[in-house]
């Protein structure tokens, strides 16, 4: 009996040692988003062609989509932008927040890389941004037909990235037919 | 001397104020509980500074809003409520007392105490296993040779 308690610092130490081990594995920049599950946030914006025009959140629901947080400022969102049309040309909805940009630079982007969104919302001053967690762009959220956020992937959307999000929308699409 | 007490001076670092708005407050009180809030709310895309020190876009966004809720007058735990709905818990440098922070906040204590109990057991357990012993179990002969070993050593 009393050698075993003369393992209890080797025990200690493994335990700690598996919980460090995990911790070199985790990404700190990768944060869980506080908004999975939930509603998208309740939005009056306008659309980045129109400024008359007033995108809400009802304007994103019916489908499962991917929504897309840009702006022309940010230099992996030109990284991820052939992906995304890629992703258009499958056959998927994509919604696009132009972020704290500017309007005629965001529609001339969209002029010369092509346009993938569906809608366009045009968040000059970030509230929507703050609203939905935005932290730095480029962001990409899943979100089902009723507008309820699934899934947040912080950085550029690329081939790997979109391998994963696909099965994601594709789920939600088939759960979607079958109601 | 002086030139001692000049590179002295140059080892303290003054601490730099990064960020600076210029916000008008109400008063002297809001001002306060401003720099306290942006002192610990953490900046969520860097992470290793709260709001008033970081420099980046989303800080200066979220200073404003932090700013904006004071002057509609609300309180610094709606603010952070505000905070830990967009962002989580992980934008409070100081974790809230709740079931999944228990650890955080008493576990120090708890291995204090634990720390205690081994070492007030372990010095108690020498105390009684020290008056136990007898002053010792040697028969005649065995003291004997003990003896004559130990005088063969102060012989050299």
């Amino acid at each position: 009996m009393r050698r075993f308690f003369l393992f209890i610092p080797l025990v200690i130490f493994f335990v700690m040692g598996i919980f460090l081990y995990q911790g070199l594995q985790l990404d700190p920049t990768n944060l869980p988003s506080a908004l999975i599950d939930k509603p998208l946030p309740e939005f009056r914006v306008s659309s980045l062609y129109d400024e008359d025009r007033v995108i809400t959140e009802e304007d994103l629901k019916g489908k499962p989509a991917l929504l897309n947080v840009w702006a022309t400022w940010c230099p992996s969102c030109k990284q991820e932008h052939a992906q995304l049309n890629r992703i258009k040309e499958e056959g998927y909805v994509i919604y696009g927040v132009n972020y704290k940009d500017d309007r005629g630079k965001a529609k001339e982007w969209l002029r010369r890389y092509l346009d993938p969104y569906s809608e366009n919302i045009f968040d000059k001053t970030g509230s929507f941004g703050i609203n939905l967690g935005v932290y730095g762009a480029p962001e990409t959220y899943v979100i089902d037909a009723e507008g309820v956020i699934r899934y947040k992937h912080v950085g550029v959307v690329d081939e790997k990235v979109w391998a994963q999000l696909k099965p994601i929308l594709q789920k939600l699409e088939n759960g979607q037919e079958a109601k | 001397m002086k030139r001692w007490i000049i590179s002295l001076l140059m080892l303290i670092s003054v601490q730099a104020v990064a960020a600076i708005d210029t916000y008008e407050f109400q008063d002297e009180d809001t001002r306060k509980r401003f720099q306290q809030l942006t002192e610990e709310l953490r900046c969520p895309k860097c992470q290793n500074q709260n709001l008033a020190d970081s420099n980046s876009p989303i800080a200066k966004d979220l200073r404003h809003e932090v700013y904006r809720m004071l002057d509609k007058g609300e309180s610094d735990s709606e603010i952070a409520d505000f905070m830990v709905a967009r962002y989580g818990e992980f934008v409070l440098y100081k974790p809230r007392k709740d079931a999944s922070t228990y650890v955080l906040w008493y576990g120090p204590f708890g291995l204090l105490l634990l720390g205690l109990i081994v070492v007030f057991a372990i010095t108690r357990r020498k105390n009684t296993a020290a008056q136990e012993t007898p002053e010792s179990n040697l028969d005649n002969e065995q003291r004997k040779k003990l003896n004559s070993l130990l005088d063969q050593d102060t012989d050299k």
